[in-house]
């Protein structure tokens, strides 16, 4: 018995983090988010120096073979530094698809490349979670026709597709008839946007056409996107009790009235818990547990709330600076918004947790 | 993470399956202290070693090594069948480890054994009326008159104390030493002259605490847990032990099976509860709050079992979980509706008022063992490093 991190697990965050703070200041994410840079080729390099692409591929095919809660460790980092990479589809999604539904040659195609960090791919999913407009893609055969909204890690190579029926299919970014429009969320870390299908051929996963794999992938990202937001959340906590205690006012410095100590005291009373909630459901998915989407739902529904709770409560302690850009405290604040509507808002995720409850 | 506890826990989660099995209908359906069958089944669970587990048989216990896993086990399991683990008053949760860290082995020999079996009950006088939050400003007091403590003054907030054969007490016996170094503490009778207990019926509708008045109470000088002035550092010792019974997630969990099962059986213009998004919404929310408690549990539990630090996760226990539990409470009276605001007495009354009673009880837990304001400047303070307010002048 032992819930709790192992010394290899504290290393892997040490050193992701280490590393982050090194070469991802906020300094480059400014740079990237001001100049909308299509990608940020020198952290991405920081990532592939730890092996962060080939997480969850097998050694077979060129990763480390770790597990869904060393991922969700990584994803803390990156929301924790607000890095400018792609991970959630690229690292997890797009891994976790090939091994659960991609035929052996199709593994044997991609998975190294995706290892190596020589392919992006994005991942276009968001349609299961409750679709806007007319947004839906339809396939006929292996020839897709509709629209994708959303799509995570957008400046991507490949994309991973699903279906309105929850079949997957990989989609190259320049294949004939695919549009690509990028979307410019209020989150300026991460690329976002929407494919337009004008009968693409794409090449199925055969092992995706019940649709489990899907909601699977769906688990997953929920699960990533809540760890991104602890990492987040955290990072702003941190911030502010730092802030606190160097800004005077009075003639004593803020972190010592009550009011300011009980608003801190607020953010980690329900930060901490949800840190032990974050593992457990990476846990969980990681060997695929039966309460594992049960899990993943209230982590990314409970961790939305407490990251929104966080976001706001965390600027308030800075007072004015912190409504401002000087500080860049919005790149967190943005960050965890972005999160929270991410494969279904948190009302979504207790919708399907009731459901899988039988509720 | 390993989640597992290996077969030797597995056998005695087994054997204990087995004895609930067994005995479990032996068990009282609601705890009355002195009630012949709730004295027969602490019996029952002391024979078997479920009870006073890791209490030295000299002393009346099983004599097993403390255990937290098997501790855990025996709290899933009684949790889980809904069946009595026994009883778990002041005396038996707080003055036994106190007993077994402090005591002379005199007191041990003399108190453990009725207070495990139910016999000796016991109450806390700690807080008083200007002594709450700030307990170590505590003024009653005793002056020494010969072999006797002439104890004065008033405790208030004690639960028990209309019902207690015993009190351990926190008294000023050195009025000059500095307020921490300058409080004893005695044990003595509640049929000692001069005490005198009014009931304090608080919002729930019960008399569960009181108002203690001392009046020139005599108590033999050695009738006292550590030496003189060492009382802070022996409460102390145990208010840690208080405060880790507030908010336990596994009856978190039952009440929350049961405010499910409430909304099941609950219709509002002929659907019933679960079925409204709404409710169900908040019943989801409230779900989230205590997978993540549970999980937070879980984590101390193996921290301590490793001897890992968590003091954060620990500290926050008792703010979040009272906080939780009155809110769930609060969802099965919104969901009741006007049957929500009945109460004791009522036709219609659902679960005999039990949502209403916790409903309110619970907030008297969120002021009680340290409020919640107090509670977030410890977080505060001892858990993100922040500085005390200055004294004023």
């Amino acid at each position: 018995m032992d819930f709790g991190l192992s010394d290899e697990q504290n290393l892997l965050v040490d050193s992701v983090s280490r590393l982050l703070a090194d070469h991802a200041p906020l300094t480059r994410t400014r740079v990237f988010a001001e100049q909308q840079q299509a990608r940020a080729s020198d952290v991405w390099a920081v990532l592939l120096d730890l092996g962060v692409p080939g997480l969850l591929i097998d050694e077979a095919h060129g990763g480390s073979g770790l597990g869904v809660l060393e991922a969700a460790l990584v994803a803390q980092c990156l929301g924790q530094h607000v890095a400018p990479v792609p991970f959630v589809a690229s690292c997890v999604l797009a891994p976790l698809a090939l091994q659960l539904a991609g035929s052996p040659a199709q593994c044997a195609q991609w998975l190294p490349k995706l290892a190596s960090g020589k392919v992006l791919v994005g991942a276009a999913l968001a349609e299961l979670c409750g679709a806007r407009e007319d947004a839906g893609v339809r396939a006929s055969g292996d020839t897709l026709k509709g629209r994708a909204l959303f799509v995570l890690d957008f400046e991507a190579d490949v994309y991973v597709v699903a279906s309105h029926d929850g079949q997957l299919f990989l989609v190259a970014s320049d294949a004939a008839g695919l549009t690509r429009r990028a979307l410019i969320s209020i989150d300026r870390t991460r690329r976002l946007g929407e494919l337009l299908f004008d009968n693409v051929s794409a090449e199925r996963l055969p092992g995706s056409n019940d649709g489990r794999v899907a909601r699977t992938l769906i688990a997953h990202g929920r699960a990533m996107h809540a760890a991104d937001t602890l990492g987040a959340a955290q990072a702003m906590v941190d911030q502010a009790i730092a802030y606190a205690g160097t800004r005077e006012q009075f003639g004593r410095v803020i972190a010592s009235f009550q009011a300011v100590k009980h608003l801190c005291a607020d953010m980690a009373s329900a930060l901490e818990p949800s840190r032990a909630l974050v593992w457990y459901a990476a846990h969980a998915l990681g060997v695929s547990a039966d309460d594992a989407s049960l899990y993943a739902c209230h982590a990314k529904a409970h961790l939305a709330e407490v990251g929104t709770f966080i976001a706001r409560t965390a600027t308030e302690v800075h007072g004015g600076m912190g409504f401002t850009d000087l500080l860049g405290l919005h790149y967190w604040f943005k960050r965890i918004g972005l999160n929270r509507q991410l494969l279904g808002s948190p009302e979504r995720a207790r919708q399907e947790a009731a459901a899988l409850q039988g509720l | 993470m390993d989640l597992t506890v290996g077969p030797a826990y597995e056998a005695f989660r087994a054997e204990l399956r087995t004895f609930i099995a067994t005995y479990g209908h032996e068990a009282p359906p609601r705890v009355d202290l002195r009630a012949p069958r709730t004295l027969a089944w602490q019996q029952r669970l002391l024979s078997h070693g479920y009870a006073g587990r890791t209490i030295p048989r000299e002393y009346g216990g099983y004599g097993a090594q403390p255990d937290i896993l098997e501790a855990r086990i025996m709290a899933e399991e009684f949790a889980a069948a809904q069946v009595s683990p026994g009883l778990t008053g002041q005396g038996i949760k707080m003055l036994i480890p106190t007993l077994l860290h402090f005591g002379s082995e005199a007191q041990r020999q003399q108190f453990i054994r009725p207070t495990l079996a139910g016999e000796m009950i016991w109450c806390q006088g700690y807080s008083e009326p200007n002594a709450g939050s700030d307990l170590a400003s505590l003024r009653t007091h005793g002056v020494l008159d010969g072999d006797h403590w002439v104890v004065n003054g008033q405790k208030i907030w004690t639960s028990s104390a209309h019902l207690a054969d015993w009190m351990f007490c926190l008294v000023r016996t050195e009025p000059t030493a500095p307020k921490h170094q300058g409080i004893s503490f005695l044990l003595f009778p509640m049929t000692t002259p001069g005490i005198e207990v009014r009931p304090l019926t608080t919002m729930v509708g019960d008399a569960s605490f009181n108002e203690v008045f001392f009046n020139d109470v005599r108590v033999p000088r050695d009738s006292m847990i550590g030496q003189r002035g060492e009382g802070w550092k022996v409460a102390n010792t145990l208010l840690g032990f208080e405060r880790g019974m507030l908010g336990d997630p596994n009856v978190t969990l039952m009440r929350f099976n049961a405010l499910v099962a409430l909304m099941k059986e609950e219709t509002l213009d002929g659907s019933r509860l679960i079925d409204q998004p709404l409710f169900r919404d908040r019943l989801m929310r409230i779900q989230g709050r205590m997978l993540a408690l549970r999980a937070n549990d879980l984590r101390l539990l193996s921290a301590g079992l490793h001897e890992r630090p968590a003091a954060l996760a620990g500290l926050v226990v008792k703010l979040v979980g009272t906080e939780l539990r009155h809110e769930l409470e609060a969802l099965a009276i919104d969901a009741l509706g006007e049957l929500g605001a009945l109460y004791r007495g009522s036709p219609l009354l659902r679960d005999e008022g039990m949502w209403q009673q916790h409903y309110m009880y619970f907030l008297g837990l969120i002021i009680g063992g340290g409020t919640a304001q107090i509670q977030k400047n410890i977080i505060a303070e001892r858990g993100l490093g922040m500085p005390r307010e200055p004294k004023l002048a």
